[in-house]
C-alpha cells in the first residue's frame, strides 16, 4: 500500500540500484507507520534516538612496530570520521561511530588483555589486531563474546581456521602469499639455493613456512634456516653463517624494522650477490629508509594490488596523506575493514553484533583495496598478491600474481545473480518481473554503461508497475 | 676460516656495544649500589638528540666528522641534564628508602622517558645520514667497517679513562669514599650529593657516546631502542661483575662473542637440533652458570655487606 503512493519511476530506479548494488532489500520504514499506530498523547515528532556504535581498534601503538600501529589506527579513524559525516541511520536511530583505540604492543599476552577490555566495554565490533601473533589469541575472546572481528593485516592462516565465525580478514592470507613468494624466488629470480630467516612471530614464522614449502616444491634447496626476533637490530652472526652457504636469495619473514637493517648488514658483510626478498611486513617506506643504499633492488610482496591501481586508491591516498601524512602499510586495508563492518550493520539494519554478524559473511563491498567478499572461513575471496622492487629509492610495482582477477570478477557476477534470485524469492512470485528486468539491466549496464542503463530503467519501471499491482493484489488476498 | 674470523669480529663489535652501555650501569652501581634501569633510555635519548642535530647540519657543508662531533656534544649536554634530573627526581628522595623503591622508580623513569621520546621524535624509525666515512676494511677475508673499529677503540678508551678517573683523581677518590661509606665520607668533608650527581652526569655523557655509536653502526634510531640494549648491557655488566669497570668490558665482549658464535655454529654442531633461535638462551645459560659459581660475576669483588 505504501508502494502505490511513491512515483513508480523513482521506485524502479531505487529497486534496480538496490538489486545491482548488493542485494539490499528496501524495507518499509517502521517509523513511517509509527504515528498511525501510536496513540495521540505521546509527543509525535520525538527526536530520533541516537545510538553510539563502539568499534574497538587494536594495534601496537608503542614498541618497535608503533609506526605501523599508528598507521592502522589512522586508517580506522579516517573511516570512522567519514561514516560520522554521513549521518547514517540504522534501525531507525541516528548512529554515531566511536573508535576505542587500544595498544597491544604487538605482544600476544597484551593482545588478550586488551581484547578482554574491549569485550568488557561492550564494543559492537573490533577492527584488528595488526599482528597475527596478537590477533589469533584475541580472536577466541571475541568469539566467546560473539563480537565480530575484522583484521586488516593479520595474515597468518590459523586466524580464520579455528572455526570462529566471528573472525574475518580483508587481506589475502599467508598460504597464498608464501606460495607466490616462493614461486617468484624460483621462477622470476632464478634462485638455485635459498636462505630463510624469520622473526619467530606468528606472522614471520607462518609466512616463512609457506615460502619454504613452495620453494621445496619447486625442487630448490634451502641452504640455511635462521632466526631472529622482532626487537633485534644486529644480524651479523646469522648473516655471516648464511654467507658461508652462498645462497642466491635470502628471504626474511618479519617486519620492516628488522628487514631494512638486515638488507644493509647483508651488503656490509659481503653478501652482495644474494637478492633480498621479504613479505608485506617489509613493504614499507621505513624499509628503504633503514636499508639505505642496500635497499636498492630488493623485493617485497604485498597482498592486493598497488594503491594506484586500487579502485579508490588514489583518492584515498590523497585524503589520507593530507590528514595524517605518508601511508605506511595497512591503512587502506584497515579503512576497508571499518567500512565492511558499517556496511554489514546497514544491511542488517542493526548495530547489535548478533544481528549483523551473519551479514558480514554475505558482504560484497567495493572497498578501496578490492571488492571484498568472504569465503566460508572469513578469508578474503580471490585475493591477489603484488610484487615490488626498490628502484631509485622507492618501492615500484612489478606485477600482480595469483588470485586471478577474472575469477574475482566472475565471483562478483555470481554473487550479483544470487542477490537477484534472493530478492525475487523475497518479494514473491509477483516481483519476478522486476528481478528479470533488473537482471537484464545489470547485464546491459555492464556492457554499455549509462545509456543502456537508462533504457533498462524505463523497462524496469514498466515491469515494476506490474509488480506493484501484483503485490497489491497479493496483499489484499492476505 | 674467513667465516670464523668474521664471527669473531661480529662478536667483538656487538660486545663492544654492550660494553659501552654496560659501563654506565656498572659505574652507577659501583658508587651507589643502585641499578639505574633508566640508563638504556638515556642511551636512546643520546642517539636521538645526536641524530636530530646531525640531520640539521647535514647540508651545512661542514665535514662529516665535525658534524658528528657537534651532534655528540649536544647529545652529551642533553643526556647530562637528563641524568642529573633523573637522580634528583627519582633517586635522591629515596636514598634512605628500602632498596626496592629506587628500582621501581627506575623502571618508572624509563617508561616516562620512552614515552616522552615517542612524543618528541614520533613512532617512526630514524635513519642515520651517511655522513661518516664508513668504508669497509678486509681482515683475513672478513669485513669490518670504520665505525665498527671506532666502537671497539672508544669502548676500550672509555673503560681506561673511567678507571683512571676513579683510581687516580681527587674526584675519583671522593667517589670511592662515597661508595665505601657515604656517612663517613660526608664527615670527612665530601659533598656526597655533589659526587652522586656527578656520577650520574658522567654516566649519562657516556650514554650519549654509546647512543651515537650504536645508531651510527646500525643506521637506526628509535624511541624503543634503549630497552633491549639496556637489558643486554645489564646482563653484560652482571656477567663481568657489576660495579667493576673492567668487568663490564669483559662481560660485554664475552656476551657478544657467545651470541655471535652461538648463532653461527650451534645449528651445525647440533645437527640442526638447536638453531639461531637459541642464541639468547645460550647467552643466558652462560650467565646463570657464571653466577652459580661466581655470584659476584667474573671479576667482581665480593660485595661488602652494608649497614
Amino acid at each position: 500500500m505504501q508502494f502505490s503512493r511513491v512515483p513508480s519511476i523513482t521506485l524502479a530506479v531505487a529497486a534496480a540500484l538496490a538489486l545491482i548494488g548488493c542485494g539490499q532489500k528496501e524495507e518499509p520504514k517502521p517509523q513511517a507507520a509509527a504515528p498511525v499506530a501510536a496513540p495521540a498523547p505521546a509527543p509525535v515528532p520525538a527526536p530520533k534516538p541516537e545510538v553510539t556504535v563502539k568499534l574497538g581498534h587494536v594495534a601496537p601503538l608503542t614498541g618497535p612496530q608503533a609506526h605501523l600501529g599508528k598507521d592502522n589506527e589512522n586508517g580506522a579513524r579516517m573511516a570512522v570520521d567519514e561514516l560520522n559525516a554521513q549521518n547514517l541511520e540504522i534501525g531507525g536511530a541516528k548512529v554515531k561511530f566511536e573508535l576505542l583505540a587500544e595498544d597491544d604492543q604487538a605482544d600476544p599476552k597484551q593482545g588478550t588483555i586488551v581484547a578482554q577490555k574491549l569485550v568488557d566495554a561492550k564494543v559492537n565490533g573490533v577492527i584488528g589486531h595488526l599482528n597475527s601473533g596478537t590477533t589469533i589469541p584475541a580472536s577466541k575472546i571475541y568469539f566467546d563474546a560473539g563480537i565480530p572481528q575484522i583484521s586488516g593485516s593479520a595474515t597468518n592462516p590459523k586466524y580464520t581456521q579455528q572455526g570462529f565465525k566471528t573472525a574475518f580478514r580483508v587481506m589475502a592470507n599467508d598460504v597464498q602469499q608464501g606460495k607466490i613468494l616462493g614461486e617468484y624466488a624460483v621462477k622470476q629470480l632464478g634462485a638455485k639455493s635459498v636462505a630463510i630467516i624469520d622473526d619467530r612471530s606468528a606472522y614471520g614464522q607462518g609466512l616463512a613456512d609457506e615460502f619454504k614449502k613452495a620453494v621445496e616444491a619447486a625442487g630448490v634447496k634451502i641452504v640455511a634456516n635462521e632466526f631472529t626476533n622482532d626487537k633485534a637490530t644486529d644480524f651479523a652472526a646469522i648473516l655471516t653463517k648464511i654467507k658461508s652457504k652462498k645462497p642466491d636469495v635470502v628471504f626474511y619473514g618479519g617486519m620492516d624494522a628488522q628487514g631494512g637493517p638486515m638488507a644493509k648488514q647483508m651488503k656490509t658483510l659481503g653478501l652482495k650477490n644474494a637478492k633480498f626478498l621479504t613479505g608485506d611486513g617489509g613493504c614499507t617506506p621505513e624499509f628503504i629508509k633503514l636499508g639505505g643504499e642496500a635497499a636498492e633492488g630488493q623485493y617485497c610482496s604485498l597482498p592486493g594490488v598497488p594503491l594506484e591501481s586500487m579502485p579508490g586508491g588514489k583518492a584515498f591516498g590523497d585524503k589520507f596523506t593530507a590528514k595524517y601524512g605518508q601511508i605506511q602499510l595497512y591503512a587502506p586495508y584497515v579503512y576497508d575493514a571499518v567500512m565492511v563492518a558499517a556496511d554489514a550493520m546497514k544491511r542488517a539494519n542493526s548495530v547489535e553484533p548478533a544481528t549483523y554478524l551473519p551479514e558480514i559473511g554475505k558482504t560484497s563491498y567495493q572497498g578501496v583495496t578490492a571488492r571484498i567478499m568472504f569465503d566460508e572461513l572469513g578469508d578474503l575471496k580471490g585475493g591477489s598478491v603484488s610484487m615490488y622492487q626498490v628502484k631509485a629509492g622507492k618501492w615500484s610495482y612489478l606485477e600482480t600474481l595469483g588470485g586471478d582477477v577474472m575469477a574475482a570478477a566472475k565471483d562478483a557476477v555470481a554473487e550479483a545473480k544470487e542477490a537477484v534470485v534472493e530478492a525475487v524469492k523475497a518479494t514473491g512470485e509477483a516481483a519476478k518481473a522486476t528481478g528479470d528486468a533488473a537482471k537484464e539491466m545489470a547485464k546491459d549496464a555492464a556492457k554499455e554503461g549509462v545509456k543502456a542503463g537508462a533504457e533498462a530503467v524505463k523497462g524496469a519501471a514498466d515491469a515494476t508497475r506490474g509488480a506493484a499491482e501484483a503485490t497489491k493484489a497479493a496483499v489484499e488476498k492476505k | 676460516m674467513d667465516i670464523f674470523i668474521q664471527q669473531i669480529i661480529n662478536g667483538l663489535v656487538l660486545g663492544s656495544i654492550y660494553a659501552l652501555v654496560a659501563l654506565g650501569y656498572t659505574m652507577v652501581y659501583g658508587i651507589m649500589g643502585l641499578i639505574n634501569f633508566a640508563h638504556g633510555e638515556v642511551v636512546m635519548i643520546g642517539a636521538l638528540v645526536a641524530l636530530s642535530v646531525i640531520k640539521l647540519l647535514a647540508n651545512s657543508g661542514l665535514p662529516g666528522v665535525v658534524i658528528v662531533l657537534i651532534g655528540l656534544m649536544a647529545a652529551a649536554l642533553v643526556c647530562m641534564a637528563v641524568g642529573f634530573a633523573i637522580e634528583r627526581v627519582a633517586y635522591r628522595p629515596l636514598r634512605k628508602a628500602p632498596k626496592l623503591a629506587p628500582l621501581i622508580t627506575a623502571i618508572g623513569v624509563s617508561i616516562v622517558l620512552q614515552n616522552l621520546a615517542m612524543l618528541i621524535w614520533g613512532r617512526n624509525y630514524h635513519a642515520f645520514p651517511p655522513i661518516l666515512p664508513n668504508g669497509e676494511h678486509e681482515i683475513l677475508g672478513a669485513t669490518i667497517t670504520s665505525v665498527q673499529i671506532a666502537i671497539i677503540i672508544i669502548a676500550a678508551a672509555m673503560m681506561g679513562g673511567l678507571i683512571l678517573l676513579i683510581n687516580r683523581t681527587r674526584l675519583g677518590r671522593a667517589m670511592r669514599a662515597t661508595a665505601e661509606n657515604p656517612g663517613i665520607a660526608q664527615l670527612m668533608g665530601v659533598n656526597i650529593n655533589q659526587i652522586i650527581s656527578l656520577t650520574f652526569v658522567i654516566g649519562s655523557a657516556l650514554a650519549a657516546v654509546a647512543g651515537l655509536m650504536v645508531s651510527a653502526n646500525y643506521s637506526i634510531a628509535h624511541y624503543y631502542m634503549g630497552f633491549v640494549l639496556g637489558l643486554k648491557a645489564f646482563t653484560a655488566a652482571v656477567l663481568g661483575g657489576i660495579g667493576n669497570l673492567a668487568g663490564a668490558m669483559l662481560g660485554g665482549i664475552l656476551l657478544g662473542l657467545i651470541e655471535s658464535l652461538g648463532a653461527g655454529y650451534i645449528g651445525d654442531l647440533t645437527g640442526g637440533f638447536f638453531g639461531s633461535n637459541y642464541q639468547d638462551v645460550f647467552a643466558f645459560l652462560v650467565l646463570i652458570c657464571v653466577l652459580v659459581f661466581r655470584p659476584s660475576g667474573l671479576v667482581g669483588e665480593k660485595a661488602a655487606e652494608r649497614a
